[in-house]
């Protein structure tokens, strides 16, 4: 099959971006971002609490880490379910002793379903983000929009409710979004959204309803990708965490402030042979004065002090 | 369609004549960093969707945009630390829609060859004169922005016509990245005659594949490269021979992969008698010094093992 005069043509191949959600800038000629007492790399901990459901549906694509048998998967979902039931404790555990603070970012129906962990949650010191409604239900491009408008409140009012306070930060099952997700998130007071990772500082991205901030969480340094889509060994995932700490540290001295995003799961990290790798981890980052471990709203209200205007 | 490329002859590695280096040196290394743009919402192609979810495809989108906003610079700031010079594998669209990556590669003297208008962009299905179209465009693009002709090509996400080399070699370029079959380079017999030579790029240590296809730790992809230059900088001293490392800053210059990048990059550079070049200093060079030997040796062999 031949191609069409339009695909010779290039309507915006012209300075900047592509679309008119943040402008084109590189992170090293921004002005330096500094953190608090003096800190230069900010570490944000974001820990995924996603709801896989049993009936899943694979549309518009499988969601990632998903089931993956003919129904019933009872293999993956029990898998994923020992995160909700035994790994989260853990890590509760290792969280207590380290003293740092993070973000768990949660699918509403999981908080739904167990208002015992829902209730444990809500009484931590940490952050509660919404990771949507389950892993289930992605927002995507071909997403019905009176749909994805009602999965956004229903989320945000299902999970506010059972932890009893305001969400203020996103993640989009899968990181997936429609055209129209950071509008809606907007919309409803979102504050930050963590799906799109082109950056390793927080940025402002535009929506219909004023700007959200986009916080940009690694796919790649994700314990997922590394551990069960690259299937590195433990260590070889503590080895490139460090690798990437260092790297930030020292640029963050030079250049201005960083940031370094790391997203773990209890059902991954939570088994008994990997849950010392993400105590590591914890050692590695915290105890310094240089270093400032914080949840991903403190590190957007720090950033926003910072911007003009 | 047809059974081979039609663009060169079988020519055995050993016995051939041999490459001669400047000063001597064993083997030319060369950095091909490839800076791409990768469109939100491409128009369709028949033959290749451009991204696996519905757009906009925001975790496939953002982390090629992380390469332009993030990583490009951090990566030029390790070559600078070792004094090397890129080549560029360059979508052309960059230069004017992010021209300070441009410029940040003309201060450091880097060369830019053509690797399309937009890596979502596919020559699958083009005519040939859809295709002249855009490898004109993105000559033309390139010596405007950089101030230097574009010598080499790599295409857009590596797809092809069946004319797509003998169509940039009738546009003036004297040097093609997309065949992978040598360790040194080769003479191809394009339609126009001009001399034309096959470059040594690599799917073997490519970011690329490394990383997404193969899911090598990083530090196990330094060691991959650091063998390879060793072996190659071994039979080097027999005749000269070719290692690229082709990167994307989307993905090398990953907090924790540049590290295992440096670590290779310091085990090279740790060795006398490399050549550090670009991919047109190796094809000028070549054409220049082992063009006839080269042409004459491959004939040579065409009917076996020379009596």
């Amino acid at each position: 099959m031949t191609l069409d005069r339009d695909y010779f043509e290039y309507p915006h191949r012209s300075y900047g971006m592509d679309h008119d959600r943040y402008p084109w800038e590189m992170l090293q000629d921004r002005a330096p971002v500094t953190w608090p007492e003096g800190a230069t790399l900010a570490v944000w901990i974001n820990v995924g609490l996603p709801y896989y459901p049993l009936d899943q549906s694979n549309d518009p694509f499988p969601p990632p880490h998903g089931m993956k048998t003919v129904y019933p998967d009872l293999r993956h979902y029990s898998l994923r379910e020992y995160g909700h039931r035994v790994g989260v404790y853990r890590f509760f555990d290792a969280l207590d002793a380290s003293g740092l603070p993070v973000t768990f970012a949660v699918s509403a129906r999981l908080a739904q379903r167990y208002p015992y962990l829902a209730e444990r949650l809500a009484a931590r010191p940490d952050e509660i983000a919404c990771n949507g409604w389950s892993m289930n239900h992605p927002h995507h491009g071909d997403l019905d929009p009176s749909v994805e408008a009602d999965l956004v409140e229903r989320s945000l009012a299902t999970l506010g409710e059972a932890v009893d306070r305001d969400i203020v930060g996103w993640l989009s099952p899968g990181k997936s979004q429609s055209g129209r997700t950071p509008d809606l998130l907007a919309a409803r007071g979102v504050r930050y959204m963590a799906d799109w990772v082109n950056d390793e500082l927080p940025y402002s991205f535009a929506t219909d309803h004023g700007s959200i901030v986009s916080m940009p969480l690694s796919s790649e340094l994700a314990d997922t990708t590394i551990l069960v889509d690259s299937l590195h060994a433990v260590s070889e995932y503590v080895d490139q965490v460090t690798d990437a700490f260092d790297l930030l540290l020292a640029e963050s001295a030079r250049e201005g402030g960083r940031m370094l995003a790391l997203s773990v799961h209890p059902w991954l990290l939570g088994q008994p042979h990997r849950i010392a790798a993400f105590e590591a981890i914890l050692d590695l980052v915290g105890g310094r004065d240089d270093v400032w471990v914080a949840t991903a709203s403190d590190i957007v209200e720090a950033w926003e002090d910072q911007q003009p205007g | 369609m047809r059974e081979d490329p039609g663009l060169y002859d079988y020519w055995p590695y050993e016995g051939r004549p041999r490459i001669e280096w400047p000063d001597g040196a064993r083997v030319a290394v060369w950095i091909a960093p490839n800076i791409e743009f990768y469109e939100l919402a491409p128009p369709p192609n028949p033959h290749r969707t451009p991204w696996p979810r519905p757009i906009p495809d925001v975790p496939g989108y953002s982390y090629r945009d992380y390469g332009n906003r993030v990583g490009a610079r951090r990566f030029a700031a390790v070559l600078d630390r070792y004094h090397v010079r890129a080549s560029v594998s360059l979508s052309v669209a960059v230069c004017e829609m992010h021209p300070e990556l441009i410029e940040m590669g003309v201060e450091r003297d880097w060369e830019f060859f053509s690797h399309g208008i937009y890596n979502t962009r596919y020559s699958y299905g083009m005519t040939e004169e859809q295709e002249r179209e855009i490898i004109r465009d993105a000559m033309a693009t390139i010596e405007e922005h950089t101030g230097s002709p574009c010598a080499g090509y790599l295409a857009p996400s590596l797809t092809h016509t069946e004319r797509t080399v003998d169509l940039f070699a009738e546009e003036g370029g004297i040097y093609t990245c997309d065949l992978f079959h040598d360790d040194q380079p080769t003479p191809l017999t394009v339609d126009s005659g001009a001399r034309f030579v096959s470059i040594p790029y690599s799917l073997e240590l490519n970011d690329s594949i490394v990383v997404v296809v193969t899911k090598v730790e990083p530090r196990r992809w330094a060691d991959m490269i650091k063998r390879s230059f060793d072996r190659l900088y071994r039979e080097g001293a027999a005749s000269g021979t070719v290692l690229c490392i082709p990167v994307h800053p989307y993905q090398v210059a990953q907090p924790h992969r540049l590290a295992a990048f440096e670590e290779a990059l310091d085990h090279i550079t740790g060795h006398d008698d490399v050549w550090m070049a670009t991919g047109r200093e190796i094809a000028e060079w070549y054409i220049d010094h082992h063009w006839e030997d080269a042409v004459a040796d491959i004939a040579a062999k065409q009917g076996g093992i020379p009596r």
